[in-house]
Protein backbone atom coordinates (compact mmCIF):
# COMPACT_ATOMS: atom_id res chain seq x y z
CA UNK A 1 0.00 0.00 0.00
CA UNK A 2 1.76 3.22 -1.08
CA UNK A 3 1.19 6.17 1.17
CA UNK A 4 2.38 10.15 -0.81
CA UNK A 5 4.24 12.08 1.15
CA UNK A 6 3.28 15.70 0.77
CA UNK A 7 6.83 17.40 1.26
CA UNK A 8 8.79 14.86 -0.31
CA UNK A 9 6.32 14.70 -3.17
CA UNK A 10 6.61 10.89 -3.65
CA UNK A 11 5.08 7.68 -3.43
CA UNK A 12 6.26 5.20 -0.81
CA UNK A 13 4.89 1.73 0.64
CA UNK A 14 3.88 2.77 3.70
CA UNK A 15 4.94 -1.00 4.96
CA UNK A 16 8.25 -0.26 4.42
CA UNK A 17 8.60 2.96 6.03
CA UNK A 18 7.07 1.56 9.32
CA UNK A 19 9.06 -1.76 8.62
CA UNK A 20 11.86 0.78 8.36
CA UNK A 21 11.07 2.43 11.32
CA UNK A 22 10.52 -1.08 13.21
CA UNK A 23 13.80 -1.57 12.35
CA UNK A 24 15.68 1.02 13.72
CA UNK A 25 13.74 1.54 16.42
CA UNK A 26 14.35 -2.49 17.30
CA UNK A 27 18.48 -1.53 17.13
CA UNK A 28 17.72 1.76 19.07
CA UNK A 29 16.50 -0.20 22.02
CA UNK A 30 18.56 -2.96 21.46
CA UNK A 31 21.42 -1.12 22.09
CA UNK A 32 20.22 1.80 23.56
CA UNK A 33 21.23 4.56 21.06
CA UNK A 34 18.93 6.96 19.16
CA UNK A 35 18.94 5.26 15.79
CA UNK A 36 19.12 8.46 13.83
CA UNK A 37 22.15 7.98 12.35
CA UNK A 38 21.02 4.92 10.96
CA UNK A 39 17.60 5.98 9.79
CA UNK A 40 18.84 9.24 7.86
CA UNK A 41 21.31 6.91 5.34
CA UNK A 42 18.24 4.07 5.09
CA UNK A 43 15.84 6.70 4.19
CA UNK A 44 18.14 8.12 1.70
CA UNK A 45 18.83 4.18 0.33
CA UNK A 46 15.07 4.03 -0.46
CA UNK A 47 15.00 7.17 -2.64
CA UNK A 48 13.63 9.90 -0.06
CA UNK A 49 15.76 13.28 -1.17
CA UNK A 50 18.39 13.39 1.19
CA UNK A 51 17.26 16.85 2.61
CA UNK A 52 14.59 15.90 3.32
CA UNK A 53 15.48 12.59 4.59
CA UNK A 54 17.54 14.47 7.38
CA UNK A 55 15.16 17.29 8.35
CA UNK A 56 12.22 14.08 8.83
CA UNK A 57 14.81 12.11 10.86
CA UNK A 58 14.72 15.00 13.10
CA UNK A 59 11.05 15.69 13.66
CA UNK A 60 10.99 11.92 14.38
CA UNK A 61 13.64 12.03 16.98
CA UNK A 62 11.49 14.48 18.84
CA UNK A 63 8.86 11.98 19.09
CA UNK A 64 11.34 9.03 19.94
CA UNK A 65 13.07 11.28 22.76
CA UNK A 66 10.31 11.95 24.40
CA UNK A 67 9.29 8.29 24.95
CA UNK A 68 12.78 7.62 25.88
CA UNK A 69 13.59 10.41 27.95
CA UNK A 70 10.28 9.84 29.91
CA UNK A 71 10.85 6.34 30.78
CA UNK A 72 14.04 7.91 32.34
CA UNK A 73 12.22 10.44 34.10
CA UNK A 74 10.26 8.27 35.95
CA UNK A 75 13.39 6.82 37.14
CA UNK A 76 14.82 9.88 38.56
CA UNK A 77 17.75 9.56 36.04
CA UNK A 78 18.33 13.04 34.21
CA UNK A 79 20.22 16.15 35.64
CA UNK A 80 17.89 18.61 34.44
CA UNK A 81 20.73 21.67 35.16
CA UNK A 82 23.20 20.04 33.40
CA UNK A 83 20.46 19.14 30.46
CA UNK A 84 20.26 22.57 29.90
CA UNK A 85 23.42 24.10 30.04
CA UNK A 86 23.45 21.71 27.17
CA UNK A 87 20.89 22.89 25.81
CA UNK A 88 21.65 26.39 25.19
CA UNK A 89 24.64 25.42 23.09
CA UNK A 90 22.60 22.84 21.32
CA UNK A 91 20.18 25.52 20.37
CA UNK A 92 23.00 27.74 19.36
CA UNK A 93 24.64 24.88 17.21
CA UNK A 94 21.56 23.57 15.37
CA UNK A 95 21.52 27.72 14.62
CA UNK A 96 24.15 27.53 12.70
CA UNK A 97 23.53 23.97 11.33
CA UNK A 98 20.52 24.85 9.64
CA UNK A 99 22.02 28.03 8.36
CA UNK A 100 24.96 26.22 6.65
CA UNK A 101 22.69 23.14 6.03
CA UNK A 102 20.99 26.11 3.34
CA UNK A 103 23.98 27.42 2.85
CA UNK A 104 25.22 24.28 1.65
CA UNK A 105 21.37 23.27 -0.21
CA UNK A 106 22.14 26.63 -2.65
CA UNK A 107 25.62 25.92 -3.46
CA UNK A 108 24.48 22.79 -4.71
CA UNK A 109 26.47 20.26 -2.51
CA UNK A 110 24.05 19.35 0.32
CA UNK A 111 23.65 15.30 -0.81
CA UNK A 112 27.44 15.21 -1.43
CA UNK A 113 27.98 17.09 2.68
CA UNK A 114 25.28 14.59 3.93
CA UNK A 115 26.65 11.50 2.60
CA UNK A 116 30.23 12.29 3.29
CA UNK A 117 29.40 13.52 6.70
CA UNK A 118 27.76 10.08 7.67
CA UNK A 119 30.75 7.88 5.84
CA UNK A 120 33.42 10.02 8.14
CA UNK A 121 31.17 9.53 11.09
CA UNK A 122 30.16 6.46 11.00
CA UNK A 123 33.36 5.46 9.71
CA UNK A 124 34.98 6.45 12.81
CA UNK A 125 32.45 5.49 15.20
CA UNK A 126 32.08 2.09 13.70
CA UNK A 127 35.93 1.42 13.89
CA UNK A 128 35.57 3.13 18.04
CA UNK A 129 33.50 0.59 18.96
CA UNK A 130 35.01 -2.47 17.31
CA UNK A 131 37.97 -1.87 19.00
CA UNK A 132 36.39 -1.10 22.52
CA UNK A 133 34.15 -4.07 22.14
CA UNK A 134 36.80 -6.70 20.84
CA UNK A 135 39.16 -5.12 24.03
CA UNK A 136 35.99 -5.77 26.37
CA UNK A 137 36.18 -9.31 25.62
CA UNK A 138 39.09 -9.72 25.86
CA UNK A 139 39.01 -8.31 29.12
CA UNK A 140 36.55 -10.77 29.85
CA UNK A 141 38.95 -13.67 30.01
CA UNK A 142 41.44 -12.08 32.31
CA UNK A 143 39.94 -11.74 35.49
CA UNK A 144 41.08 -8.59 37.75
CA UNK A 145 42.14 -6.24 34.66
CA UNK A 146 40.24 -3.47 33.49
CA UNK A 147 39.51 -1.21 36.81
CA UNK A 148 39.41 2.36 36.26
CA UNK A 149 38.88 5.73 38.32
CA UNK A 150 35.38 6.57 38.46
CA UNK A 151 35.80 10.31 37.92
CA UNK A 152 39.30 11.96 36.78
CA UNK A 153 39.68 15.31 36.54
CA UNK A 154 41.14 16.88 33.73
CA UNK A 155 42.32 20.22 32.48
CA UNK A 156 39.44 20.70 30.99
CA UNK A 157 37.35 21.06 34.01
CA UNK A 158 39.65 24.09 35.35
CA UNK A 159 38.34 26.74 32.70
CA UNK A 160 36.85 29.73 33.96
CA UNK A 161 32.72 29.82 34.68
CA UNK A 162 32.54 26.73 37.22
CA UNK A 163 29.18 25.61 38.01
CA UNK A 164 28.05 23.01 40.13
CA UNK A 165 26.29 20.01 39.42
CA UNK A 166 24.42 18.39 41.95
CA UNK A 167 22.68 15.55 40.41
CA UNK A 168 25.86 14.62 38.45
CA UNK A 169 28.05 15.61 41.71
CA UNK A 170 30.06 17.18 39.62
CA UNK A 171 31.96 21.06 39.95
CA UNK A 172 33.00 21.64 36.50
CA UNK A 173 33.26 24.88 34.28
CA UNK A 174 30.11 25.40 31.97
CA UNK A 175 31.87 25.81 28.49
CA UNK A 176 32.53 22.54 28.13
CA UNK A 177 28.54 21.65 28.02
CA UNK A 178 28.08 24.64 26.01
CA UNK A 179 30.94 23.72 23.81
CA UNK A 180 29.57 20.19 23.43
CA UNK A 181 26.01 20.81 23.31
CA UNK A 182 27.11 23.20 20.49
CA UNK A 183 28.77 20.65 18.20
CA UNK A 184 26.09 18.03 18.83
CA UNK A 185 23.71 20.90 17.61
CA UNK A 186 25.53 21.36 14.32
CA UNK A 187 25.74 17.71 13.64
CA UNK A 188 21.72 17.50 14.64
CA UNK A 189 20.90 20.08 12.37
CA UNK A 190 23.32 18.72 9.19
CA UNK A 191 22.42 15.09 9.89
CA UNK A 192 19.35 14.41 11.55
CA UNK A 193 20.81 12.93 14.11
CA UNK A 194 19.89 12.69 18.12
CA UNK A 195 24.36 12.94 18.46
CA UNK A 196 23.62 10.83 21.16
CA UNK A 197 26.09 8.51 19.86
CA UNK A 198 28.65 11.34 20.37
CA UNK A 199 27.02 12.59 23.36
CA UNK A 200 27.35 9.52 25.54
CA UNK A 201 30.45 9.04 24.92
CA UNK A 202 31.76 12.45 25.97
CA UNK A 203 29.56 13.18 29.09
CA UNK A 204 31.12 10.00 30.33
CA UNK A 205 34.87 10.82 29.19
CA UNK A 206 34.81 14.42 28.66
CA UNK A 207 32.83 15.44 31.56
CA UNK A 208 32.66 12.76 33.88
CA UNK A 209 28.98 12.12 34.52
CA UNK A 210 27.80 9.02 36.48
CA UNK A 211 26.67 6.24 33.98
CA UNK A 212 23.45 6.21 35.69
CA UNK A 213 21.57 9.75 34.59
CA UNK A 214 24.35 9.87 30.91
CA UNK A 215 21.59 8.15 28.91
CA UNK A 216 18.32 10.42 30.71
CA UNK A 217 20.21 13.51 30.40
CA UNK A 218 20.70 12.52 26.63
CA UNK A 219 17.81 12.22 25.66
CA UNK A 220 16.06 15.24 27.44
CA UNK A 221 18.31 17.53 25.94
CA UNK A 222 17.67 15.71 21.98
CA UNK A 223 14.34 16.07 22.78
CA UNK A 224 14.34 20.31 22.39
CA UNK A 225 17.49 20.28 19.99
CA UNK A 226 15.37 17.70 17.75
CA UNK A 227 12.41 20.08 18.47
CA UNK A 228 14.40 23.36 17.17
CA UNK A 229 16.33 21.70 14.23
CA UNK A 230 12.59 20.83 12.90
CA UNK A 231 11.16 23.89 13.75
CA UNK A 232 13.93 25.99 12.25
CA UNK A 233 14.01 23.23 9.15
CA UNK A 234 10.65 23.66 8.13
CA UNK A 235 11.25 27.92 7.84
CA UNK A 236 14.62 27.95 6.48
CA UNK A 237 14.41 25.30 4.08
CA UNK A 238 10.68 23.66 3.71
CA UNK A 239 12.19 20.36 4.38
CA UNK A 240 10.02 18.77 7.24
CA UNK A 241 7.78 15.65 6.05
CA UNK A 242 5.45 15.45 9.21
CA UNK A 243 3.58 12.68 7.76
CA UNK A 244 6.56 10.27 6.99
CA UNK A 245 8.01 11.22 10.70
CA UNK A 246 4.58 9.88 12.09
CA UNK A 247 5.01 6.81 9.63
CA UNK A 248 8.13 6.11 10.51
CA UNK A 249 7.26 7.20 14.56
CA UNK A 250 4.63 4.40 14.97
CA UNK A 251 7.16 1.89 13.43
CA UNK A 252 9.82 2.97 15.33
CA UNK A 253 7.98 2.79 19.21
CA UNK A 254 6.99 -0.52 18.47
CA UNK A 255 10.55 -1.91 17.06
CA UNK A 256 12.02 0.03 20.25
CA UNK A 257 9.76 -2.07 23.10
CA UNK A 258 10.54 -5.23 20.84
CA UNK A 259 14.32 -3.97 21.11
CA UNK A 260 14.21 -3.44 24.73
CA UNK A 261 13.46 -6.81 25.74
CA UNK A 262 15.72 -8.23 23.64
CA UNK A 263 18.36 -6.09 24.08
CA UNK A 264 18.40 -7.50 28.16
CA UNK A 265 18.59 -10.91 26.96
CA UNK A 266 22.03 -10.47 25.35
CA UNK A 267 25.63 -9.88 26.05
CA UNK A 268 26.63 -6.32 25.85
CA UNK A 269 30.06 -6.96 23.98
CA UNK A 270 28.67 -9.23 21.39
CA UNK A 271 25.66 -6.50 21.06
CA UNK A 272 28.24 -3.90 20.80
CA UNK A 273 30.30 -5.49 18.33
CA UNK A 274 27.27 -6.28 16.44
CA UNK A 275 26.31 -2.91 16.16
CA UNK A 276 29.97 -1.77 15.43
CA UNK A 277 30.32 -4.31 12.13
CA UNK A 278 26.39 -2.34 11.00
CA UNK A 279 27.58 0.82 11.44
CA UNK A 280 30.30 -0.01 9.28
CA UNK A 281 28.86 -1.63 6.55
CA UNK A 282 26.46 1.66 6.35
CA UNK A 283 29.70 3.67 6.15
CA UNK A 284 31.10 1.37 3.39
CA UNK A 285 27.84 1.80 1.37
CA UNK A 286 28.03 5.63 1.57
CA UNK A 287 31.72 6.11 1.18
CA UNK A 288 31.51 3.39 -1.91
CA UNK A 289 28.53 5.59 -3.47
CA UNK A 290 30.90 8.96 -2.95
CA UNK A 291 33.70 7.28 -4.77
CA UNK A 292 32.59 5.09 -7.41
CA UNK A 293 31.63 7.17 -10.96
CA UNK A 294 28.52 7.53 -11.10
CA UNK A 295 26.34 6.19 -13.93
CA UNK A 296 25.00 9.97 -14.69
CA UNK A 297 27.71 12.92 -14.21
CA UNK A 298 24.71 15.14 -14.64
CA UNK A 299 22.01 15.97 -12.08
CA UNK A 300 18.75 18.18 -11.84
CA UNK A 301 17.08 19.75 -9.41
CA UNK A 302 14.10 21.26 -9.88
CA UNK A 303 13.43 24.95 -8.75
CA UNK A 304 10.02 25.82 -6.23
CA UNK A 305 6.70 23.55 -6.16
CA UNK B 1 -12.16 3.84 -18.92
CA UNK B 2 -15.45 3.52 -17.78
CA UNK B 3 -16.57 6.39 -19.36
CA UNK B 4 -15.44 5.44 -22.50
CA UNK B 5 -18.79 4.07 -23.53
CA UNK B 6 -20.94 6.89 -23.24
CA UNK B 7 -18.79 9.42 -25.08
CA UNK B 8 -18.24 7.53 -27.98
CA UNK B 9 -22.03 7.34 -28.43
CA UNK B 10 -21.94 11.00 -27.57
CA UNK B 11 -19.08 11.90 -30.20
CA UNK B 12 -21.46 9.13 -32.31
CA UNK B 13 -24.60 11.19 -32.21
CA UNK B 14 -22.49 14.72 -32.62
CA UNK B 15 -24.43 17.03 -35.01
CA UNK B 16 -23.47 17.02 -38.80
CA UNK B 17 -22.65 20.78 -38.41
CA UNK B 18 -19.56 19.84 -36.33
CA UNK B 19 -18.33 17.41 -39.34
CA UNK B 20 -16.87 20.79 -40.68
CA UNK B 21 -14.18 20.89 -37.78
CA UNK B 22 -11.40 18.66 -39.35
CA UNK B 23 -10.66 17.80 -35.62
CA UNK B 24 -12.71 17.38 -32.51
CA UNK B 25 -11.33 16.50 -29.16
CA UNK B 26 -11.45 16.83 -25.57
CA UNK B 27 -10.31 14.90 -22.16
CA UNK B 28 -12.79 12.87 -20.21
CA UNK B 29 -11.80 15.05 -16.97
CA UNK B 30 -9.89 18.31 -17.06
CA UNK B 31 -8.54 17.98 -13.21
CA UNK B 32 -6.27 15.21 -11.39
CA UNK B 33 -6.41 14.74 -7.58
CA UNK B 34 -3.07 13.64 -6.08
CA UNK B 35 -4.75 12.13 -2.79
CA UNK B 36 -2.64 9.62 -0.45
CA UNK B 37 -3.04 6.53 -2.04
CA UNK B 38 -1.54 8.52 -5.22
CA UNK B 39 0.41 6.40 -7.30
CA UNK B 40 -0.19 8.08 -10.84
CA UNK B 41 -3.30 8.54 -13.11
CA UNK B 42 -4.67 7.98 -16.43
CA UNK B 43 -6.68 11.18 -18.27
CA UNK B 44 -8.51 9.88 -21.39
CA UNK B 45 -8.59 12.12 -24.66
CA UNK B 46 -11.44 11.43 -26.81
CA UNK B 47 -11.34 13.12 -29.94
CA UNK B 48 -13.37 12.98 -33.63
CA UNK B 49 -11.41 13.70 -37.35
CA UNK B 50 -13.37 14.11 -40.80
CA UNK B 51 -10.87 11.72 -42.55
CA UNK B 52 -7.54 9.94 -42.44
CA UNK B 53 -4.38 11.84 -41.10
CA UNK B 54 -1.98 11.89 -38.34
CA UNK B 55 -2.63 12.80 -34.58
CA UNK B 56 -0.14 14.35 -32.31
CA UNK B 57 -0.94 15.28 -28.92
CA UNK B 58 1.35 17.35 -26.77
CA UNK B 59 0.77 18.05 -23.52
CA UNK B 60 3.01 20.06 -21.19
CA UNK B 61 2.87 21.15 -17.77
CA UNK B 62 3.90 24.63 -15.82
CA UNK B 63 7.44 26.26 -16.30
CA UNK B 64 9.34 26.18 -13.92
CA UNK B 65 13.39 26.68 -13.33
CA UNK B 66 15.41 24.09 -13.45
CA UNK B 67 19.12 23.33 -12.22
CA UNK B 68 21.85 21.00 -13.85
CA UNK B 69 24.70 19.80 -12.18
CA UNK B 70 27.54 18.23 -13.08
CA UNK B 71 29.90 16.35 -11.31
CA UNK B 72 34.08 15.42 -10.70
CA UNK B 73 35.92 13.74 -9.04
CA UNK B 74 38.23 16.18 -6.64
CA UNK B 75 39.82 14.30 -4.46
CA UNK B 76 38.74 11.09 -4.87
CA UNK B 77 35.00 11.73 -4.02
CA UNK B 78 32.66 12.80 -6.68
CA UNK B 79 31.12 16.53 -5.89
CA UNK B 80 28.91 18.84 -8.40
CA UNK B 81 31.43 21.23 -10.00
CA UNK B 82 29.55 22.65 -12.91
CA UNK B 83 26.24 24.18 -12.68
CA UNK B 84 23.69 25.61 -15.45
CA UNK B 85 20.55 27.10 -14.43
CA UNK B 86 17.69 27.29 -17.16
CA UNK B 87 14.71 28.93 -17.14
CA UNK B 88 10.95 28.13 -18.49
CA UNK B 89 11.82 24.63 -18.37
CA UNK B 90 8.05 22.83 -18.75
CA UNK B 91 7.97 20.74 -15.52
CA UNK B 92 5.94 17.67 -17.89
CA UNK B 93 6.31 17.50 -21.65
CA UNK B 94 4.87 14.56 -23.58
CA UNK B 95 4.15 14.05 -27.32
CA UNK B 96 2.17 11.16 -28.85
CA UNK B 97 1.79 10.16 -32.04
CA UNK B 98 -0.03 8.01 -34.16
CA UNK B 99 3.74 7.41 -36.34
CA UNK B 100 6.78 8.69 -35.83
CA UNK B 101 7.13 12.11 -35.73
CA UNK B 102 9.78 12.14 -38.60
CA UNK B 103 7.57 10.60 -40.89
CA UNK B 104 4.15 12.55 -39.74
CA UNK B 105 5.53 15.63 -40.68
CA UNK B 106 9.28 17.45 -41.68
CA UNK B 107 11.51 19.07 -39.01
CA UNK B 108 10.88 22.91 -39.77
CA UNK B 109 6.93 22.13 -39.23
CA UNK B 110 7.50 20.66 -36.04
CA UNK B 111 9.45 23.70 -34.71
CA UNK B 112 7.21 25.86 -35.69
CA UNK B 113 4.54 24.05 -33.80
CA UNK B 114 6.99 23.26 -30.81
CA UNK B 115 6.17 19.59 -31.40
CA UNK B 116 8.58 17.19 -29.51
CA UNK B 117 11.41 17.16 -27.20
CA UNK B 118 13.41 18.59 -29.70
CA UNK B 119 11.91 21.71 -30.01
CA UNK B 120 11.75 22.19 -26.51
CA UNK B 121 12.84 25.95 -25.70
CA UNK B 122 14.63 26.84 -22.54
CA UNK B 123 17.46 28.97 -22.05
CA UNK B 124 20.21 29.02 -19.83
CA UNK B 125 20.70 32.11 -17.19
CA UNK B 126 24.67 31.70 -17.53
CA UNK B 127 25.95 33.64 -20.76
CA UNK B 128 29.41 32.67 -20.50
CA UNK B 129 29.02 29.34 -20.97
CA UNK B 130 29.77 27.92 -24.39
CA UNK B 131 27.09 26.89 -26.97
CA UNK B 132 28.51 23.69 -26.86
CA UNK B 133 28.62 23.28 -22.86
CA UNK B 134 25.16 24.65 -22.35
CA UNK B 135 23.83 21.83 -25.19
CA UNK B 136 25.38 19.05 -23.45
CA UNK B 137 23.76 20.32 -19.63
CA UNK B 138 20.67 20.53 -22.01
CA UNK B 139 20.98 17.23 -23.17
CA UNK B 140 21.33 15.74 -19.64
CA UNK B 141 18.14 17.33 -18.32
CA UNK B 142 15.91 15.77 -21.02
CA UNK B 143 17.63 12.53 -20.61
CA UNK B 144 16.70 12.89 -16.41
CA UNK B 145 13.28 13.81 -16.96
CA UNK B 146 12.63 10.88 -19.27
CA UNK B 147 13.85 8.73 -17.07
CA UNK B 148 11.85 10.33 -14.51
CA UNK B 149 9.22 9.67 -16.99
CA UNK B 150 7.99 13.35 -16.56
CA UNK B 151 9.12 13.65 -20.76
CA UNK B 152 7.91 11.50 -22.62
CA UNK B 153 7.48 10.80 -26.28
CA UNK B 154 4.90 8.10 -27.48
CA UNK B 155 4.62 6.33 -30.88
CA UNK B 156 1.17 4.68 -31.22
CA UNK B 157 -0.89 3.43 -27.96
CA UNK B 158 -4.29 5.50 -30.18
CA UNK B 159 -7.28 3.25 -30.59
CA UNK B 160 -9.23 4.20 -33.55
CA UNK B 161 -12.74 3.40 -34.02
CA UNK B 162 -13.95 3.66 -37.71
CA UNK B 163 -11.14 5.02 -39.05
CA UNK B 164 -12.57 8.52 -37.73
CA UNK B 165 -13.20 8.30 -33.67
CA UNK B 166 -10.05 7.75 -31.70
CA UNK B 167 -9.24 8.10 -27.83
CA UNK B 168 -5.86 7.91 -26.23
CA UNK B 169 -4.92 7.05 -22.52
CA UNK B 170 -2.68 10.16 -21.21
CA UNK B 171 -0.81 8.04 -18.37
CA UNK B 172 0.96 10.67 -15.90
CA UNK B 173 3.56 9.07 -12.84
CA UNK B 174 2.99 9.07 -9.61
CA UNK B 175 6.05 11.94 -9.19
CA UNK B 176 3.72 14.16 -11.44
CA UNK B 177 4.23 18.31 -10.90
CA UNK B 178 1.00 20.19 -9.57
CA UNK B 179 -0.33 23.15 -11.49
CA UNK B 180 -1.87 24.32 -15.09
CA UNK B 181 -1.43 21.97 -17.99
CA UNK B 182 -2.57 21.83 -21.38
CA UNK B 183 -3.09 19.59 -23.67
CA UNK B 184 -2.81 20.37 -27.95
CA UNK B 185 -4.49 17.55 -30.37
CA UNK B 186 -3.16 18.41 -33.81
CA UNK B 187 -3.95 16.51 -36.78
CA UNK B 188 -1.91 16.43 -39.70
CA UNK B 189 -2.12 16.08 -43.10
CA UNK B 190 1.16 15.56 -45.92
CA UNK B 191 3.10 17.43 -43.28
CA UNK B 192 0.75 19.73 -42.65
CA UNK B 193 -1.50 20.62 -39.51
CA UNK B 194 -4.49 20.84 -40.61
CA UNK B 195 -6.75 21.05 -37.05
CA UNK B 196 -5.94 21.59 -33.75
CA UNK B 197 -7.09 22.43 -30.43
CA UNK B 198 -6.28 22.78 -26.98
CA UNK B 199 -7.81 21.47 -23.90
CA UNK B 200 -6.64 22.49 -20.21
CA UNK B 201 -5.65 20.40 -17.39
CA UNK B 202 -5.31 20.98 -13.68
CA UNK B 203 -3.09 19.14 -11.82
CA UNK B 204 -3.62 19.58 -8.10
CA UNK B 205 -2.59 17.63 -4.44
CA UNK B 206 -5.93 17.64 -2.89
CA UNK B 207 -7.58 16.44 0.59
CA UNK B 208 -4.88 15.94 3.46
CA UNK B 209 -2.12 15.82 1.34
CA UNK B 210 -3.27 19.34 -0.39
CA UNK B 211 -3.75 21.19 3.11
CA UNK B 212 -0.23 19.68 4.66
CA UNK B 213 1.85 21.28 1.84
CA UNK B 214 -0.23 24.51 1.85
CA UNK B 215 0.04 24.73 5.04
CA UNK B 216 3.87 24.48 5.34
CA UNK B 217 4.21 26.44 2.87
CA UNK B 218 2.38 29.53 3.75
CA UNK B 219 2.57 28.89 7.78
CA UNK B 220 6.42 27.31 8.02
CA UNK B 221 6.87 28.43 11.32
CA UNK B 222 3.37 27.37 12.50
CA UNK B 223 3.77 23.88 10.89
CA UNK B 224 7.16 23.20 12.44
CA UNK B 225 5.71 24.14 15.90
CA UNK B 226 2.85 21.73 14.96
CA UNK B 227 5.53 18.65 13.73
CA UNK B 228 7.02 18.82 16.60
CA UNK B 229 3.67 19.21 18.84
CA UNK B 230 2.42 15.92 16.92
CA UNK B 231 6.05 13.47 17.53
CA UNK B 232 6.15 14.75 20.94
CA UNK B 233 2.38 13.49 21.93
CA UNK B 234 3.10 10.04 19.60
CA UNK B 235 5.89 9.91 21.81
CA UNK B 236 4.73 10.02 25.01
CA UNK B 237 1.16 8.14 23.94
CA UNK B 238 3.36 5.12 23.06
CA UNK B 239 5.47 5.43 26.41
CA UNK B 240 1.73 4.96 28.21
CA UNK B 241 1.44 1.55 28.39
CA UNK B 242 4.76 0.43 29.51
CA UNK B 243 4.99 2.97 32.04
CA UNK B 244 4.42 0.40 34.48
CA UNK B 245 7.00 -2.03 33.13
Amino acid sequence: MDIYLPIAAISQDVFVLLALGGVVGFLSGVFGVGGGFLLTPLLIFIGVPHAIAVASSANQLVGASVSGALAHWRRGNIDFHMGIVLLVGGFAGSAAGVWFFALLRRLGQIDIAISLAYAILLGTLGVLMLVESTRAVLRLRRPGAGQRKLHQHIWLHGLPFKMRFRRSKLYISALLPLALGFFVGVLSAVMGVGGGFVMVPAMIYILGMPTAVVPGTSLFQIIFVAAGVTVLQAVENGTVDAVLALVLLVGGVVGAQLGTRFGTQLRGEQLRALLAILVLAVAAKLAFDLTVRPDDLYSLETIGQ
Amino acid sequence: MRHALPLLLLLLWLPPARAAEPLVADLTSHFVAITTGFTGANVVLFGATDGPGDVIVVVRGPNRDAVVRRKSKVAGIWVNTRQVTFTGVPSYYAVYSTRPLDDVMPAAARALHDIGLANLRFDAVEKKRSPEEVADFRAALVRERRQEALYVDAVGGFNFFSGALFHLALGFPANVPTGNYTVQIFLVREGRVVGGQTSPLYISQAGVDAVVNDFARRRALIYGVLAVIGAALAGWLSSLPFRHA
